[in-house]
């Protein structure tokens, strides 16, 4: 039922910027501080304080322009939006309306399919955060910290050229990984520091005009955009199908329900009287000052991605999987240059290694097992010292800390067994073994052959406790028993 | 003692003849004595003041000079002074005791000031009376029957009564150069961006500016060397160096080319205001400038344009003031919009609130066009007319209010009559320039002022016009007969 329609996806991304003051004050920024420790006279709104733009946020939000192929705007303008809360101190945003920093650009996402996705991006502009209201411990009172009052967010607006679930995930995390290249914020989604705007309508296929959408404020995980647009899907096509008609609103995302709830509609929707803050002059961005930008720029996810495949050979999703973290790239770079093959490493890098970081719940900085060491472990492959499923014991030891592979492998006596009259004596041990096996293996028509021959490679490999080449063994016992 | 002129006291000072702990004392009673009649004072500092009058006067003695080092003066309510309340004439603010000096408090600190205490005002700047203050109204010493004009009209009262030598003022539609008029004083309001915002509590940013009232063009010469300059914590501050304005008084007339706008010599003009203003072109005349008849056709624009403007931006600037943080909170709130209301309701008076309504709805979704942005456009017509007439003339001349100061109650119940009262000055704020109104005669003993506009950053030459006419004449020598 819901084939017929069209899911149309525009998301709007908060990103906290890792300036050291506020964006328009001396504050610092720092996560985790006592309550209103970090909050000066500006962020507190004090009369006859005056707001002072924080060059480093420009310039943050420059770096991303570029970094996204945008137009950057010469001169760009700050706007007041006005509404009362009691953790916007000043009774209005400082944001940017009609004149963003940053103008029309566009990221490319890589599908699990393989295929590709260039995804518009509207605008992005410079504004400061709020304070947080904490409804709990406080008796049924609402208690305010403005240590993030003023702190530096770049929105990133997207085209509404995301058609599903999947492409809104692989988008977040391509501006995640932009951001994180760039160093412009930590992209800490559980700290809050990347927040996400979920606008879903849907349409028939077919239809050029767009439904009526609803926004879902504040989704803050990856896994959580994903339930949330399936969900409010749902809900949007059940309605459509039961011949009603969506209301434009506000919604919020319950993880805990897994359901998606109105907030407001678009009726008590805020006006919010944007217009010029006086107390600031417009923003003027010189040609000298956008090349020195662009200088400084390092290269950027899509950009690995592309000289992964061209270098390594690596498929796409491959490629943008490692490339998804300059950490994860750079890792994997090391590891590939030691085992001298960059195929196996990306192999062991996206499987093995990210497994057992996820596992213990570590960052890939954070491995037990340095990039040099997966490397010299792969290159032990290579060379026919151990075989790939040796490899892992060997892997699983390093993880718990017990050296280098090669170390290992001298220790547990796990090098692989070359020697050919060492291999024929096990091989011929095990053939006798197994006389009845060998003589229903003879009678089975030579197509029907491939499972039992398995099953003598099986006993010659335990036999030898996985030390023996698995293709020496391959070899003696095709000769042995198809050999007459 | 309270006779000399706030030029003359440094060199008193110098020579011994009093020390500033003596000038101060005898100041700080002869404000004790006059304020149940004028009311010009909200807060005294007397223990602060005699404390830095006694730093000053060791300074002295241990070989520092300086033409302000010792001189006693007053700040208008709206300067924040660290530890000294700081009311803004409002409720709202009525306890709010600033954590860090204004940059204009912190400037003439430096050069050696002695804070006299804070004074009156039109709450938040709105009004032209002072009559909108929640301390009271203001009297005129020339006649306490009678508004000493606003908003500065504690500032301009206590300089006209001798209660202080000079005071520093801000002007945002008027309100330095209106009182100074009806109080028979000198006082200038700077290009937009010469005197630092920081600090000063705003009513409309972009209109804001301070300036001193005192009794003499130099006077206001040497206050404003100290107060002017740049400023890292506004950002709207010019940066270019400040003239030592005082260097430049003596400069002679000859040659000067004086426009004489037609348009202010409207039939709201008083005729004996008229006749003043004119006496004084020919004074002028008489030093060797040229009179050049001048048009600024959209000045009568200017009222309208301003009372949207200025509203637009004072019902963002005075959103702060939510009850939540600091300043007035209403009793036992009920929930959160209960304190927004009440604490609001109660905080504000009458002309604050008019102005935010006014300013709401001109900003609102629908009207934005029709009024703000209409009211920007104007403003720039009203530039522009300015820059056209400083093709030809030098300075601009012609009266600063439209008549004498008008009694009590007059003008109080007709909100439009009394927003007529800066029809002549609000352009000069609309367009940035420096303008200031020096006394030109008197009408039936009431003071008659001269407004003096130049082109941006002319404040060395409309002081240099100002103090030639003030050798040559004695209007800014008389004082009223009030008895303190």
């Amino acid at each position: 039922m819901l084939s017929q329609w069209e899911t149309v996806i525009g998301l709007e991304v908060h990103v906290q910027l890792a300036t050291r003051s506020k964006i328009f004050s001396g504050a610092a920024t720092r996560f985790g501080a006592a309550p209103n420790t970090q909050a000066c006279a500006v962020d507190l709104a004090m009369p006859g304080t005056l707001p002072v733009l924080n060059r480093e946020a420009v310039h943050m939000a420059v770096k991303f322009g570029l970094a996204i192929g945008a137009d950057i705007a010469r001169v760009s303008v700050f706007d007041r939006k006005n509404y009362f809360y009691p953790d916007l101190p000043k009774g209005y945003q400082i944001s940017q309306l009609d004149h963003p920093i940053v103008g029309r650009g566009s990221v490319t996402v890589e599908l699990p399919d393989g295929s590709s996705k260039c995804i518009g991006v509207t605008r992005a502009h410079l504004e400061e955060d709020a304070g947080k209201s904490l409804h709990e411990d406080f008796h049924g009172l609402t208690g305010i910290d403005l240590n993030r009052a003023g702190t530096p967010l770049l929105e990133i607006v997207s085209e509404p050229e995301i058609r599903s679930a999947q492409e809104a995930v692989a988008y977040l995390r391509q501006i995640h990984s932009i951001i994180r290249y760039l160093g412009i914020s930590d992209g800490n989604m559980a700290e809050g520091s990347m927040r996400c705007d979920v606008n879903l309508s849907l349409r028939r296929h077919g239809e050029s005009e767009f439904g009526t959408r609803c926004e879902i404020k504040n989704v803050n995980s990856f896994r959580f955009v994903e339930k949330a647009i399936e969900c409010e899907r749902e809900r949007q096509a059940d309605i459509l199908e039961g011949g009603g008609t969506i209301k434009q609103e506000t919604r919020l995302y319950d993880a805990e329900r897994n359901e998606t709830r109105s907030m407001r509609s678009k009726e008590v929707a805020h006006d919010y009287r944007y217009f010029p803050e006086p107390d600031l002059l417009p923003v003027h961005v010189s040609e000298e000052f956008i090349a020195s930008v662009r200088a400084e720029l390092p290269e950027l996810p899509a950009q690995k991605v592309q000289r992964f495949r061209t270098q390594f050979g690596l498929g796409a999703y491959d490629a943008a999987q490692l490339a998804a973290s300059r950490e994860l790239a750079d890792y994997f770079e090391e590891a590939a240059g030691v085992a001298g093959d960059a195929k196996t490493a990306a192999n062991w890098v996206l499987s093995e290694l990210l497994a057992r970081l996820n596992r213990d719940g570590l960052e890939v900085t954070a491995s037990p097992v340095p990039a040099a060491s997966l490397g010299a472990l792969i290159a032990r492959i290579h060379d026919n010292t151990i075989s790939g499923k040796i490899a892992k014991t060997v892997f699983e030891a390093m993880w718990a800390g017990e050296g280098e592979p090669d170390a290992i492998i001298d220790a547990r006596g796990l090098r692989q067994v070359a020697d050919s009259g060492a291999i024929a004596q096990l091989v011929d041990a095990a053939l006798a073994a197994n006389a009845g096996q060998v003589e229903q293996y003879r009678a089975t028509p030579a197509d029907k052959r491939q499972r039992m021959f398995g099953f003598f490679v099986g006993q010659v490999m335990k036999a030898s406790q996985g030390k023996a080449n698995p293709q020496q063994v391959n070899d003696l016992l095709r000769e042995r028993l198809d050999g007459e | 003692m309270h006779d000399i002129a706030l030029e003359a006291i440094a060199g008193a000072l110098e020579r011994r003849e009093f020390s500033s702990v003596e000038i101060t004392t005898h100041l700080l009673d002869r404000i004790e004595r006059a304020n149940p009649t004028l009311n010009a004072f909200v807060t005294l500092d007397r223990e602060g003041a005699l404390r830095t009058a006694a730093a000053a006067d060791a300074a002295r003695a241990g070989g520092a000079t300086g033409p302000l080092l010792g001189v006693p003066i007053a700040h208008k309510d709206l300067f924040c002074t660290a530890g000294l309340r700081t009311t803004c004439g409002s409720r709202m603010l009525g306890e709010f005791v600033p954590p860090y000096d204004a940059t204009v408090v912190e400037r003439l600190a430096a050069a050696g000031c002695v804070t006299l205490g804070k004074t009156n005002m039109d709450e938040f700047a709105m009004g032209s009376s002072n009559e909108t203050s929640w301390f009271g109204p203001v009297r005129n010493p020339w006649d306490t029957a009678r508004v000493p004009g606003g908003s500065s009209g504690g500032s301009a009262a206590a300089v006209a009564a001798r209660l202080a030598p000079g005071a520093t003022a801000t002007d945002t539609g008027g309100s330095i150069r209106q009182p100074a008029s009806l109080c028979g004083l000198t006082g200038l309001k700077a290009t937009y961006g010469r005197v630092s915002r920081h600090g000063m509590i705003a009513f409309a940013s972009s209109l804001d500016q301070a300036g001193p009232i005192a009794r003499s063009a130099a006077d206001c010469a040497l206050m404003l060397s100290a107060m002017a300059g740049f400023d890292t914590r506004d950002s709207t501050s010019i940066d270019t160096p400040v003239p030592d304005y005082v260097s430049l008084l003596d400069r002679p007339l000859a040659g000067l080319r004086v426009g004489v706008p037609k348009e202010y010599f409207d039939p709201g003009l008083h005729p004996g205001t008229e006749a003043a203003v004119r006496a004084g072109l020919a004074e002028l005349e008489a030093q060797g400038a040229r009179l050049i008849d001048v048009s600024l056709p959209h000045s009568p624009l200017s009222v309208p344009a301003y009372y949207v403007i200025a509203p637009a931006e004072c019902s963002a600037n005075l959103s702060r003031y939510d009850g939540v943080r600091y300043g007035y909170r209403c009793k036992d709130p009920a929930d959160l919009r209960d304190l927004y209301e009440r604490s609001r309701s109660e905080g504000f008076g009458e002309e604050v609130k008019r102005r935010i309504i006014v300013g709401t709805y001109a900003l609102s979704a629908g009207y934005y066009d029709a009024y703000y942005r209409k009211a920007q456009q104007i403003r720039r017509l009203i530039a522009e007319d300015f820059r056209q007439a400083f093709e030809q003339v030098d300075v601009i001349a012609g009266p600063a209010a439209p008549a004498t100061a008008f009694r009590f109650g007059e003008k109080s119940n007709d909100p439009i009559t009394m927003y007529l009262e800066d029809i002549y000055t609000i352009a000069a704020n609309l367009a940035g320039l420096p303008a200031m109104s020096m006394p030109g005669g008197l009408v039936d003993g009431l003071p008659v002022g001269i407004q003096l506009i130049g082109n941006h950053l002319q404040e060395g030459l409309l002081l240099n016009v100002a103090h030639r006419f003030q050798q040559a004449t004695d209007w800014h020598t008389r004082a009223p007969a009030f008895a303190a």
